[in-house]
């Protein structure tokens, strides 16, 4: 049974496998473990990131494209259904248009600029979306009328999601059955089956090719697959996945905005978690995010007892300074691309397969 | 048969080589073809001189990028970085000295800003050793890596240069004596952009000079187009490799201290902004051409202004119109470098 959810793709470590339970049950039950909303909102950006990551995963890790326009899908899904939502009224349906808008939109900008730049050099496609992805985060934020410029927009969202709204009067385990959980679980399962479904998608000879392509793009060429053709869809693939992702930041927060979707620093995000996390594995997308995210809300209290000891050294306060927590996080990716290109679901991966065949 | 045939008299002269002029006429004809749609003429001069420059701003960055593509293979995704340390280490001068700078004195005025300038290159090109050094060498000819991990190096650059100079904006001076603009008929030219497009062209010149009458030139040249070939002559490649790096990121230094006092104010994301411009300047030019790279920049900078005064809406995609308009046409850019 878990094997099929798992598409065979097994963690093959036990301390892997320990720590992706964790995480499972640690996102399943967090409203019920954790009081608060903030974390809450701190597990339900895990989920979110998960996805996110994991469909970066499938173009850097899997087919081997370096591409800077992830969080252009991204905006555009949480724009779709955060423009549809503020501008048609809190309902499913516009939801639903939203979102059905938001997968086309990105699709054709997928197919677009994948046609016109995967079938020269990677790098050529690196730069091709870095300029394009900047360009539609400027437009995004200027053209206000539509998108509420550099403010963003706020919105409703269907009753059902609203934190006002109660599905049963009683408390379970102490909480309170309220809209908010129920946006929550919403977020945790689309996640989750998003997540199975990229595991299914690397898993199949789909994505087998994608590996070849990956290893050795020639070499794949010769055996009679059609790269360009794979490469596109892989491309597609992951744009309508992070469109989702984005879908769902935006129906949890009930916000949209340029800096919290469409900014270059939600790329590095997904570079750092993808990269630390282990890339070619999809699994690094969970242990990465989740680690990232809990550094990213966490870590900062510590720099910052840091730094307050420290207050008499001039440039040491400032380099623990809690603002500087993407520092050490920078230096940590750059060691982990000499040292560890495979991550750390990869180093415990072969640590496990050294222990079992000696 | 006594004689031995040569099989050319040695004094010939070599084939000439083709000039591609098409591209070359792209800039004069863009300027030409916008006159009539900008309708008057001294807009039409103010714009042009804005657009250039800004071209030859974006020029001093991205040269230095396509020639350290060209010759190592290395794309530096870093490259931002250099350009705002560059821009930042001028304020080390700039500020000290505050009463040369509001001096009203040219000399005291240029030698400030020549101060600026040579301190920022200094710096740039050390840093640019250290990070060819540490960065860049362990991952010559792994493109997907070089990319992760130039964008590492410049997530830390970015993040050191808050701890150096604190996180908040730092408003720049310019020069007393380089402000305001002279005024020729109805023509408004702002000097300080007059600066820029000398400075540009020294470098321009310079550059050209360089690459296309010196021995160490030959060998980029030569580099470019075949680096074992090179190797292979005996001449360590390695050496300048090195070399044109460091000189790359002096001059993307050189056009941060230019683009940080034409913006005022300095903040450390100024060379990730500029990135996304060069890199399209790059492809737009044909990676690994200085050349194309000097047109690229003059064209994207000139189409921004003139976009920026015609539809202001446009202008915020003009860029990315121009370069799939460029690469419908050329697919590797104006000047395709053989090899790549």
């Amino acid at each position: 049974m878990i094997r099929t959810l798992l598409s065979g793709d097994l963690p093959r470590s036990r301390l892997l496998s320990a720590m992706l339970l964790a995480v499972f049950f640690g996102l399943a039950l967090a409203p019920f473990l954790v009081p608060g909303a903030r974390s809450l909102n701190v597990a339900a950006t895990i989920c979110v990131f998960v996805v996110l990551v994991a469909s970066y995963d499938l173009l850097l890790g899997y087919t081997g494209i370096v591409s800077f326009a992830h969080t252009m899908f991204y905006g555009i899904g949480a724009y779709g259904v955060g423009l549809a939502l503020h501008g048609m009224g809190p309902s499913w349906w516009a939801i639903f248009v939203g979102t059905a808008g938001a997968l086309a939109l990105s699709l054709v900008l997928a197919l677009v600029i994948g046609l016109f730049s995967l079938r020269v050099r990677a790098i050529f496609y690196a730069m091709i979306t870095l300029a394009v992805a900047a360009a539609f985060a400027v437009v995004a934020s200027q053209l206000s009328d539509l998108t509420g410029g550099e403010d963003g927009r706020t919105f409703k969202v269907p009753e059902l999601l609203q934190p006002s709204y109660r599905l049963l009067d009683a408390e379970i385990l102490g909480r309170a059955i309220d809209g908010k959980l129920i946006t929550y679980y919403l977020v945790f399962f689309s996640a989750l089956a998003l997540f199975l479904l990229m595991l299914r998608i690397v898993n199949s000879p789909f994505g087998r090719v994608l590996q070849a392509i990956r290893e050795n793009d020639f070499r794949a060429e010769a055996l009679g697959y059609r790269t360009v053709i794979y490469r596109t869809l892989a491309n597609c693939l992951g744009a309508l996945i992070a469109t989702l992702a984005g879908v769902l930041m935006a129906l949890w927060l009930r916000y949209v905005g340029p800096k919290t979707m469409l900014s270059f620093e939600v790329m590095t995000d997904i570079l750092l978690i993808v990269v630390i996390g282990g890339m070619g594995t999809i699994y690094g997308a969970v242990i990465g995010s989740a680690l990232f995210i809990l550094v990213q809300n966490y870590l900062q209290v510590l720099m910052a007892q840091a730094s307050a000891s420290l207050s008499g050294v001039p440039l040491l306060a400032n380099l623990f300074h809690p603002d500087r927590w993407l520092l050490w996080l920078g230096v940590l990716f750059v060691l982990s691309v000499y040292f560890f290109p495979t991550g750390i679901v990869g180093r415990l991966r072969s640590k496990a397969l050294a222990r079992r065949s000696p | 048969m006594t004689a031995i045939s040569h099989a050319a008299p040695q004094d010939a002269a070599l084939p000439k080589v083709k000039v591609d002029v098409l591209p070359l006429l792209l800039v004069p004809l863009l300027a030409l073809l916008m006159l009539p749609l900008v309708g008057s003429f001294p807009t039409w001069v103010t714009l042009t001189v804005a657009g250039l420059a800004m071209g030859m701003m974006v020029f001093m960055m991205a040269s230095g990028l396509t020639l350290i593509f060209g010759l190592m293979d290395v794309l530096n995704f870093g490259h931002g970085a250099f350009v705002s340390v560059g821009a930042f280490t001028a304020t080390l001068a700039l500020l000290p000295m505050k009463s040369w700078v509001e001096a009203d004195s040219v000399l005291m005025n240029l030698s400030v800003l020549g101060l600026a300038i040579l301190l920022a290159m200094l710096v740039t090109g050390i840093l640019g050793w250290a990070f060819e050094r540490i960065i860049i060498r362990p991952v010559y000819g792994l493109h997907l890596k070089q990319i992760l991990i130039t964008m590492g190096g410049m997530i830390v650059a970015e993040q050191l240069i808050h701890v150096i100079w604190g996180a908040e904006q730092i408003p720049l001076q310019l020069p007393t004596t380089f402000r305001g603009a002279f005024i020729f008929g109805d023509a408004a030219l702002e000097k300080y952009r007059l600066i820029a497009v000398g400075v540009g062209l020294t470098v321009f010149v310079t550059m050209f000079l360089v690459l296309n009458r010196t021995k160490v030139g030959l060998l980029i040249r030569a580099g470019v187009e075949n680096g074992e070939m090179v190797e292979a002559l005996g001449y360590r490649i390695r050496r300048l490799f090195v070399g044109v790096f460091m000189a790359g990121s002096a001059l993307a230094g050189l056009g941060g201290v230019m683009w940080g006092l034409y913006k005022e104010t300095l903040t450390a994301a100024i060379g990730g902004e500029i990135t996304v411009l060069v890199f399209i300047v790059i492809i737009i030019g044909g990676l690994g051409s200085v050349g194309g790279c000097f047109i690229g920049a003059m064209l994207v900078a000139l189409v921004a202004n003139y976009a920026g005064f015609l539809a202001p809406k446009v202008a915020l995609v003009s860029d990315i119109l121009l370069m799939v308009m460029v690469l419908l046409w050329r697919p590797q850019g104006l000047y395709p470098v053989a090899k790549r």
